[in-house]
């Protein structure tokens, strides 16, 4: 009998400290064997998008109005002591300074680790997004009974 | 003399597995990965996560102080 293990993490949060510890997990348990699964919902997408930095992406104004002012991982708010948007540069020169992986680093670590990327159907549709928005890691675009089954023996963390 | 070298003393967690695992993705079958690392974290969890999927350790030894060699068979 396989002892498969598995990680599959809801990544709701586009918070710059919140999408690093999600990553950070997901690059760590993939490196020592374990099946990973995101699966990006509200917030969390901006950070899958495939136009990083501020972009008009959306259906109508009022969406694309949201995808301009979310603005991708470069410009991800910290979820404390934010400074209007100065943390997430400190916090990066702070990581390279410390030779710690910056969120960038750890996404493009996902990737060459295959860690599978979903995107939430759901959430997609209020933003006004579609599959092409996103980078081409993103497997596939799912609903809950699908994650669901995709988590099923493994553990599952929302953050 | 291993076929390949990988030096993590200066990364931290994950990049310390995540550096070995995608070196150990990258070289051939049969060959030798010498991996350079930290007491402590990588020390302790590198070549245990490595030999449970299926590399072999073949030696860890102390290199200088706080800096110790792990030699991985694929």
């Amino acid at each position: 009998m396989t002892n498969l293990k598995k990680l599959s993490i809801i990544v709701f949060s586009g918070d710059f400290d919140k999408l690093t510890a999600a990553f950070t997990l997901a690059t760590g348990a993939a490196a020592v064997g374990y099946e990973v699964n995101l699966f990006f919902t509200f917030w969390g997408l901006d950070a899958i998008k495939q136009k990083q930095g501020r972009a008009f992406i959306g259906k109508d104004w009022l969406t694309k109005l949201f995808g301009f002012m979310m603005g991708g991982t470069r410009v991800a708010p910290v979820s404390r002591l934010n400074f209007f948007g100065a943390s997430g540069n400190i916090f990066r020169s702070l990581m390279k300074k410390n030779n710690v992986a910056t969120l960038e680093e750890l996404i493009d670590a996902a990737k060459v680790l295959g860690i599978n990327m979903y995107a939430c159907e759901m959430a997609m549709h209020i933003l006004g997004l579609e599959k092409k928005d996103f980078i081409q890691e993103v497997k596939d675009v799912l609903g809950v009974a699908t994650f669901l089954e995709l988590s099923e023996g493994g553990r599952t963390l929302f953050i | 003399m291993a076929n390949h070298t990988l030096d993590i003393t200066n990364e931290h967690c994950p990049m310390t597995f995540v550096k070995t695992k995608i070196k150990l993705a990258q070289i051939a079958k049969g060959d030798t990965l010498e991996v350079l690392l930290k007491e402590g974290e990588p020390l302790n969890n590198v070549p245990k996560s490595t030999s449970e999927q299926g590399f072999e350790v073949l030696r860890t030894e102390q290199v200088e102080g706080t800096t110790w060699k792990v030699i991985i068979k694929k």
